[in-house]
């Protein structure tokens, strides 16, 4: 049998995707279902003085129409992570309720909902329910919203903090170590707010069944169990086990499907009240404005050099938006996956930061592809190209000189950062080393300097960057205010004929898991991956699982997945040992059978299946079947890593930047499905890009959405981005089976600053040195015109 | 996304379009390739009660050499025109520029009558029929008429033709080979539209410019004529310094649009680039 790991199999799944078979939420059509529309506020912030629905109620199709009162005693949703103030106070969490009563505090709010026989009756009757509205004034901006007389947007939270937070080193050494410094490069920015632009906009149907009491979620979500149990125990308070979520296929999430949504509590309650399935699918206008966006924070950053370049301190001062209302997994992004990080692949000494996260009207802030660390990364990359130019030092020289020197965390116990974290494996110089290969990097720069000459703006970038993934260990994260573990389950089914089902709380919404996990299984039992089915997205048939974000599916559902497989071959061995007549120690697995060593005396895997089923010559005392389950929780993060490098055109006469090649070599562990990997870095750069040239979810002053089409908001397209160069090394995770470490985010993490420090270079001739994501054309040509 | 109830109703010929617009008046809306109204109507921006199909009518569709001219029917998708033989040959500037318009399936569903009728003042063949000295041909109740590319676009989405009119076809004189074109476009990064278009068609002999006719969109409420740079341009043999002192002149005197991509002072001075840049490809 060949090996299946490591071989770029064809994803498994395509078929019916390519096909347009898929089962979407919005696909999915029940007997007798309703169909939900939101009336959502205009303004930013307004007080709502009064919803009239009587005319949308007369409206034909109708069935009802619901505001903010009729779920004034219900709960608002949760929010899954607790950071605490400073000086120990709780964050503040103020409710985020189904619907609002008082006030909206974002455009997009929810102020109705309108339940109909059709979409189009809803659509119609939407426009009917009368809303006298109160707009008052706003606030955007995360740093503004702090300051003194800003609008409140909640009455209850004063100048808008939700919470400050430090980490690191003590603030003082840190200021010390900086004043010392022979040079200190100080930038200061916004991580502009992106919008996830998940392909499929959220969907949900509720349905409740009234002869088994019992609810049924249908939910474009990334995490199934995780839903449910938010939803029943702190929302609606239903019984867990009344409740099924389904989420089969989901077109993207990014992040922007972890979190618990309102509209999801919202159908699952109407449905119990109308007793008949409530749809509800977002219009792509409605994800605008109510998906939860990414980044939006604004900084200050320092970082200390000594006389020979090597980095002396680090000094963080960062705003982070919350949005008008705390997003499930908000408080941990610019606190516990973002100061954790700023140690990046440097020896830096001292590291401390310090961040403020403001409500503002605008929508939810929370994870969006790398979370926390795209930010990290972009900070560190900025300051170190802008260093080097400052110090007159060749920015990949500057990167060798502070490197962490290699671990493979197996001989020793990994490196211990100054911002809590151990890194688990680590070789840093090789990644940077091959990508300026991959570049002919003497030769770029001779090329730079004729193409000066010349006229034209060449410009390089570099970012070296670390990430955590695998998230995690449910104790860790526990102690940093997790208010859920963060382990992963697996259940492996092998069938009378040795056919298997896995069922995984792990859930793939465009990773590829039926198939690498399909490929792993394959390879350990020895059979082929058509004997296998992976199962994911079902709550009444996987057991429970966390969810996929954060690169953790394999790390951690692949370590759960590995358990359940030796059980079995464990098991197996033991029957095996009875038909074989030999003691267990004496047998091997390999290639899909036991064999007795050193004979050519064996039993196949199908054999053994079928005893375990029909278990009439079987050993004593053992159970029948060949089925288990484990639970997975990791020993640490994962720490991928990589040197990502761009170089790029900026032309003169508009300011407008092309992307001329895109290296990428990264460092993910293991790789199960190299053309997968692939993949995955490709989508993370061009997200990346994205966020450096082109995408902006932009806020007026009034709150008002600007880019909220694709008229106006501006994605990456192919023409947009070379094609992109990449290549690997591997530096096993020395923590789990599969010495794996995650794809899913790295691209996203460190394009996006060697593409901004690409443009710097190339406008380095102007003195141009920092400019504000996305490089739009015309802010590159005022920057040039001066 | 969900457009207002609406009736609709697949038009056979011209005819009976204009009568069943003429009957309706406000309230119906013709529809040729749906690429603008239908958008609009899912926002419900638009909101009519019957919407008039063309796209099936024959009669829209040709592109026919009538000697001197070529009469392009108004139902011609963009994809048509950049592929058309004719029109590569006898008005090449229209085939470039169409070529420059949205994506494949924009251009094999959008047409060129819908384009012009809708007036996006950001649309790309407003500034190639006029720089071509395209007319158009309307049918209403109240006739037949034609009006020149110059004088059909009056405003941000607002043109020339009457409520019952139909457009029929655009008129384009055909070029001889010692006629050259190009269209420069500056795109809007997200829709892709032009945040400033410059079509350009001289006659030159050698070196020497005989005569010009600049046109700009994107730039303000409606497409236009850049009569400055045109004839800064005619009579003059082109070199760096007459195409840089012609491109100087661009866009002077309109009121220019800013936006979140670009401000009025970005676009005045990306009038001035793409100027240059459209005079300088007409001539490589
Ligand atoms: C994603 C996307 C990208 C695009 N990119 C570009 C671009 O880069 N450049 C560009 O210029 N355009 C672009 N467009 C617009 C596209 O070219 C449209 O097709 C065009 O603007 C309208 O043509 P239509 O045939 O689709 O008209 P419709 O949408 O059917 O109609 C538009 C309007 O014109 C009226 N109308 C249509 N035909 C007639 C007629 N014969 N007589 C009188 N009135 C008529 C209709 O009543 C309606 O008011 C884009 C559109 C989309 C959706």
């Amino acid at each position: 049998m060949t090996k299946m790991i490591g071989k770029s199999v064809k994803r498994v799944e395509d078929k019916r995707f390519i096909t347009g078979k898929g089962q979407y939420t919005d696909d999915i059509i029940l007997p007798n279902m309703t169909y939900a529309q939101f009336v959502r506020s205009p303004y930013a912030h307004a007080k709502v003085l009064g919803v009239d629905t009587s005319e949308a109620l007369a409206h034909p199709g109708v069935v009802a129409v619901y505001t903010g009162a009729d779920f004034a005693e219900i709960n608002g949703v949760p929010c899954g992570w607790q950071v605490d103030f400073k000086n120990g106070d709780t964050m503040k969490e103020p409710k985020h309720p189904l619907i609002v009563v008082d006030k909206a505090r974002h455009a997009g709010d929810a102020v109705a909902i309108v339940i109909a026989e059709s979409r189009e009756a809803a659509r119609d009757a939407a426009d009917l329910v009368d809303v006298d509205y109160e707009e008052l004034e706003a606030v955007v901006d995360p740093k503004k919203a702090a300051e003194e007389g800003a609008p409140l947007v909640h009455d209850d939270v004063p100048n808008n903090i939700c919470f400050d937070w430090e980490l690191g080193n003590p603030k003082e050494e840190v200021d010390a170590a900086i004043a010392a410094a022979s040079h200190v490069t100080t930038l200061e920015f916004a991580n502009q707010r992106v919008a996830p632009n998940a392909i499929e906009p959220r969907s949900y149907i509720g349905d409740y069944d009234s002869t088994n009491d019992k609810y049924t979620l249908y939910t474009s979500t990334q995490n199934p169990h995780l839903i449910r149990l938010l939803m029943c125990a702190f929302v609606l308070g239903i019984p867990e086990h009344k409740v099924r979520i389904v989420s089969k296929d989901v077109g993207g999430g990014f992040g922007s499907k972890i979190f618990h949504y309102t509209e999801e509590a919202l159908v699952t309650y109407i449905s119990k009240q109308l007793g008949r399935p409530v749809k509800w699918t977002a219009e792509r206008s409605e994800a605008f404005l109510t998906d939860a966006h990414g980044r939006d924070h604004v900084s200050k950053a320092e970082m200390g050099f000594d006389a020979e370049g090597k980095i002396t301190g680090l000094r963080i001062k960062t705003y982070a938006s919350m949005g008008g209302y705390l997003s499930t997994f908000a408080p941990a992004v610019p606190t516990y996956l973002h100061g954790t990080l700023l140690q990046g692949v440097y020896t830096t000494p001292k590291i401390h930061i310090d961040v403020v996260a403001t409500f503002t009207h605008t929508s939810a802030v929370d994870a969006y592809r790398g979370a926390g660390r795209p930010e990290a990364t972009y900070l560190l990359e900025r300051l170190m190209d802008t260093a080097a130019l400052e110090m007159e030092m060749d920015p990949a020289e500057l990167r060798f000189k502070n490197f962490i020197p290699a671990f493979n965390g197996i001989d020793e116990p990994g490196y211990a950062t100054n911002v809590a974290l151990q890194y688990d494996s680590g070789n840093y110089a090789p990644v940077l080393e091959r990508a300026l290969e991959m570049t002919g990097y003497k030769d770029f720069r001779k090329e730079q300097a004729e193409a000066r000459a010349n006229g034209k703006l060449l410009g390089i970038g570099f970012s070296t960057y670390i990430e955590a993934c695998g998230i995690a260990p449910s104790a860790v994260v526990g102690a940093l205010g997790a208010r859920a573990g963060l382990f992963e389950v697996s259940q492996v089914r092998v069938h009378p004929t040795g056919k298997v089902s896995v069922f995984t709380g792990a859930h793939s919404h465009g990773q590829g898991h039926e198939t690498t996990f399909a490929q792993v299984v394959a390879d350990k039992f020895g059979i082929p991956m058509e004997d296998v089915d992976i199962v994911h997205g079902d709550s009444d048939t996987v057991a429970f699982g966390m969810g996929t974000y954060g690169s953790r599916s394999l790390a951690v559902g692949g370590s759960a997945l590995v358990k359940s497989i030796e059980k079995i071959i464990d098991k197996g061995t033991k029957i095996a040992a009875h038909k074989l007549e030999a003691a267990e120690e004496d047998l091997e697995f390999a290639e899909g059978k036991w064999t007795v060593k050193g004979t050519d005396k064996s039993i196949g895997f199908a054999d053994i299946s079928l005893t375990a089923y029909v278990p009439h010559d079987y050993p004593a005392g053992l159970e029948p079947g060949l089925d288990f389950s484990s639970f997975y929780d990791p020993a640490n993060f994962t720490y991928p890593f990589g040197a990502h490098i761009a170089i790029v055109e900026v032309d003169k006469d508009t300011g407008k930047v092309s992307l001329k090649r895109f290296i990428a070599v990264d460092d993910v562990g293991n790789v199960i499905n190299p053309m997968i990997v692939d993949g995955q870095i490709h989508g993370g750069v061009v997200q990346g890009i994205g966020q450096a040239l082109l995408e902006h979810a932009f806020y007026d002053e009034d709150g008002q959405l600007v880019t909220g089409s694709y008229m106006d908001y501006a994605m990456p397209r192919a023409d947009d981005v070379p094609m992109i160069e990449t290549d690997r090394t591997t530096t096993p995770c020395p923590h789990n089976p599969l010495g794996v470490k995650g794809a899913g985010e790295a691209g996203a993490i460190g394009s996006t600053p060697a593409v901004v420090n690409a443009v710097m270079d190339a406008l380095a001739p102007y003195g141009i040195k920092n400019l504000s994501m996305p490089l739009t054309s015309e802010s590159v040509w005022r920057a040039m015109k001066g | 996304m969900i457009p207002a109830a609406f009736d609709y109703h697949k038009a056979t010929s011209v005819a009976e379009a204009v009568g069943l617009l003429k009957e309706h008046g406000m309230d119906a809306k013709i529809l040729a390739g749906g690429h603008s109204l239908i958008p609009a109507m899912k926002l419900r921006l638009n909101q009519p009660e019957l919407l008039i199909d063309i796209s099936g009518i024959a009669d829209l569709k040709g592109i026919k050499d009538e000697g001197r001219k070529l009469v392009i029917g108004a139902a011609c998708t963009h994809g048509a025109i950049a592929s058309s033989a004719e029109v590569n040959k006898d008005a090449p500037i229209l085939a470039i520029t169409a070529k420059t318009i949205g994506d494949i399936q924009i251009r094999n569903k959008g047409t060129i009558g819908g384009s012009i009728a809708h007036a996006d003042p950001a649309a790309d063949w407003p500034a190639a029929l006029i720089a071509a000295d395209a007319t158009i041909e309307v049918l209403g109740g109240g006739g037949s008429r034609t009006i020149a590319a110059t004088d059909f676009f009056t405003g941000i989405y607002d043109t020339a033709l009457e409520e019952d009119e139909v457009i029929i076809a655009i008129h384009v004189p055909k070029v001889s080979s010692t006629f050259t074109s190009a269209y420069a476009k500056f795109f809007q990064p997200a829709s892709r539209f032009a945040i400033v278009g410059c079509a350009v068609v001289m006659e030159m002999k050698d070196n020497y410019c005989v005569s010009a006719r600049v046109a700009f969109t994107g730039v303000s409420d409606m497409a236009f004529f850049d009569e400055k740079v045109s004839s800064a341009l005619a009579g003059k043999s082109l070199n760096d310094e007459t195409i840089a002192a012609a491109a100087a002149q661009a866009a002077q005197g309109v009121d220019t649009l800013g936006d979140h991509f670009a401000s009025e002072e970005y676009r005045e001075h990306l009038a001035k680039v793409y100027a240059e840049r459209a005079i300088r490809e007409a001539i490589a």
